[in-house]
């Protein structure tokens, strides 16, 4: 019982071993192939899918948590008075925390869920082998263009979000609830610095845009080619980037403090 | 046709996202290009900085005029060396004004207000400004307040 | 002395432990019609991979087109991929692209022809296999007889001295079947191209190629012109030419006892389940 035991814990560290060797070395070779003229149009593609069929959700998003932000922190900061800091927290959060994490949670269920399926598929369906036979070598072609749009596209849509969130929150505060609109904003401004919140939000989702375009294309790439291996391999892309963005999260935030 | 709009569409996108940056650093964290100019040192000592933080700011009237560049522990005079970057537009400040670390509001964050003084001689570049009030600390003073009444 | 366009030595390949290929050696003189012929699960595909160079022999050598495909570089293998073809079973279209964009993919991403060259080409290749007036269509829009078709048309579309087919006539209706039987031999006669033929379809292989080889567990259990193997009355060559289920390949996957299965003794890892009476 015990020696099976151990099997099985070798047998499956082996295996987690062996498939982080394979995403290392598809992400390695999608890499080195630098996107040249060819390319670019295939990136501007890519951008499109990944990034502007992306804007609804973001801006849909980013605008219900910034007014959900602005309800909750008035409700508390009322009571001791300082509501003109609303503007502040809203900001804060938006800016640090929820914009990048939750627009990369977004981004792995919209994005990163349909690049796995569509690599997948290819796969399943030979495209990619005979993209291969043509001689055109599919890492190049299909997988390079889409690790750079995902790269280039998080980042953006999470200053979206943030504006967005933003604005709504001043919606509900200024306009609804009746704070001055000229502490909400000038608070505001003396509290958030550019270096230390925006930029470090800005790196997080950078990384965050880095995992998940990674991840999602590593699933689909690594698929079994049947209809289970597929949904198999679209569930992972959404519950690993989830854990991943969560995780790497508390250790970003916990890195730029100390810096 | 069909890739021209996507181009389109992928550059209004790229121009959105910019325009979002800019409101981030312009609208929400209120940064200017403008502070890059020219600038230039000074020097205090205070016996107590309190909350005082670098990029804390310095004002004169309440307007802001240079922020904080260093605060550091000063072995010789054993107290803090603040060091202060005011800018270059402000160039007429008398040689004996006043520095004194404030708080905005009740409980906001500390900064260093200038009181001017009436010599003729100006503040240049590593200049000292002598005459400085330490900030208050609430605990200290509520301390005190409990003293005189009992 | 005639010139082979592919050359299999000694060729063994496994499949985690399940051997696949055991020292095979062929070859397949260019400018011929070859087929491969053999029962499901007996590694046609894997076949076939081996001679595109996507997957590495564990030992022996594949030579394509004079190159040994072990030795060879990266570059050099996609520059030998130009002058291959390969059809696949599903077709693999690409599902984003029209059936115009489909056939014009090799000649756009190989050569330096302008669009209008490139428009003759591609109309050329879709002529000849009927379907220039589904040009503008998407691949999901055709049955899939005709996304076959426009998968030849793209194999053929740099001219190619080596087309493989994998399973060409699998899934396909009388009529479909014969388009592209006809339409293979003609790739062969008109442009001088070799032809393999990887299939499990006797009547219509045996019908369109100049040589047969029969495989067998990894191994070649026939080979000659349909004529020959007619002819040769091994017992597995027999069995597989006439469709007989059982003889020398077992119907049966290895199994243990069918009765010792059943009752649930010795060498079975299953457990029967009691009844609580």
């Amino acid at each position: 019982m015990f020696v099976h035991a151990l099997k099985q814990i070798g047998r499956f560290s082996f295996e987690i071993l062996s498939s982080m060797g394979r995403a290392l070395r598809l992400l390695s070779s999608a890499l080195i192939r630098r996107p040249d003229h060819r390319n670019i149009p295939l990136i501007i593609g890519q951008v499109y899918q990944l990034g502007v069929l992306s804007i609804l959700i973001i801006v849909c998003s980013g605008f219900a948590i910034g007014a959900v932000l602005a309800l909750q922190g008035y409700t508390q900061l009322v009571r001791v008075g300082s509501e003109s800091a609303l503007g502040l927290g809203v900001a804060l959060v938006l800016v640090m925390e929820i914009g990048p994490v939750v627009s990369a949670l977004l981004f792995a269920g919209r994005a990163g869920s349909a690049v796995t399926a569509e690599i997948g598929l290819m796969k399943a369906t030979e495209q990619l082998a005979s993209m291969e036979m043509i001689g055109v070598d599919p890492i190049a072609r299909i997988i390079a263009p889409r690790f750079w749009g995902g790269f280039i596209v998080l980042p953006l849509l999470a200053l979206m979000f943030s504006v967005v969130g933003v604005w709504a929150g001043s919606l509900v505060a200024v306009d609804w609830l009746g704070v001055y609109s000229g502490s909400f904003w000038s608070v505001m401004e003396q509290g958030v610095d550019f270096f230390d919140h925006v930029m470090k939000g800005i790196i997080k989702s950078i990384v965050f845009g880095f995992v998940v375009i990674w991840i999602s294309l590593y699933q689909g790439y690594d698929s079994l080619p049947t209809s289970e291996g597929l949904s198999t391999a679209t569930t992972n892309t959404v519950v690993f980037s989830s854990v991943w963005i969560l995780v790497l999260d508390f250790f970003l935030t916990l890195m730029m403090f100390e810096l | 046709m069909q890739s021209l709009k996507i181009e389109v569409l992928v550059g209004v996108f790229l121009l959105i996202s910019l325009l979002c940056l800019g409101f981030l650093a312009v609208k929400v964290s209120g940064f200017s290009l403008g502070k890059s100019n020219d600038r230039y040192l000074l020097y205090s000592h205070f016996e107590q900085v309190g909350g005082l933080t670098v990029r804390s700011k310095v004002a004169i009237s309440g307007v802001e005029i240079g922020q904080v560049l260093a605060i550091e522990y000063d072995q010789e005079t054993m107290n803090a060396r603040v060091t202060l970057e005011i800018d270059s537009s402000i160039s007429n400040m008398p040689s004996d004004s006043t520095a004194s670390i404030l708080t905005e509001g009740l409980l906001g964050s500390k900064y260093i207000s200038i009181s001017l003084g009436a010599e003729d001689q100006t503040l240049s570049e590593g200049d000292e400004i002598f005459d400085t009030q330490s900030a208050v600390i609430l605990e200290e003073l509520i301390g005190k307040f409990l003293i005189e009444q009992f | 002395m005639t010139r082979n366009s592919i050359v299999f030595d000694n060729v063994s390949y496994n499949f985690g432990k399940k051997e696949i290929f055991k020292n095979l050696s062929f070859e397949v003189p260019a400018g011929q019609t070859v087929g491969i012929m053999g029962p499901s699960g007996t590694g046609k595909t894997t076949l076939l991979r081996l001679m595109g160079g996507q997957i590495q022999p564990d030992t022996g050598t594949v030579f394509v087109e004079g190159k040994d495909l072990k030795k060879i570089k990266r570059t050099e293998l996609f520059e030998l991929r130009k002058c291959l073809g390969m059809l696949f079973q599903s077709g693999a279209l690409f599902s984003d692209l029209t059936v115009f964009e489909n056939v014009a993919f090799p000649l756009k991403e190989h050569t330096r022809l302008n669009g209008e060259m490139i428009r003759y080409l591609v109309l050329i290749k879709l002529n000849s296999v009927g379907l220039r007036g589904a040009a503008h269509l998407f691949p999901r829009e055709l049955s899939g007889g005709m996304q076959r078709r426009v998968a030849l048309a793209r194999a053929m579309a740099l001219d190619p001295k080596l087309i493989m087919y994998d399973e060409p006539f699998t899934g396909l209706d009388p009529i479909a079947l014969g388009v592209i039987s006809n339409l293979i031999k003609d790739v062969g006669s008109v442009y001088e191209c070799t032809n393999v033929i990887v299939s499990h379809d006797i009547e219509e292989t045996a019908r369109i190629s100049n040589l047969l080889y029969v495989l067998s567990e990894g191994e070649i259990i026939g080979q000659g012109s349909p004529q020959d193997l007619k002819k040769d009355d091994s017992p597995r060559l027999r069995q597989f030419l006439n469709g007989l289920p059982d003889g020398p390949v077992p119907f049966h996957y290895p199994a243990p006892e069918y009765m010792d299965s059943l009752i649930g003794v010795k060498n079975t890892k299953r457990t029967i389940i009691k009844r609580d009476d």
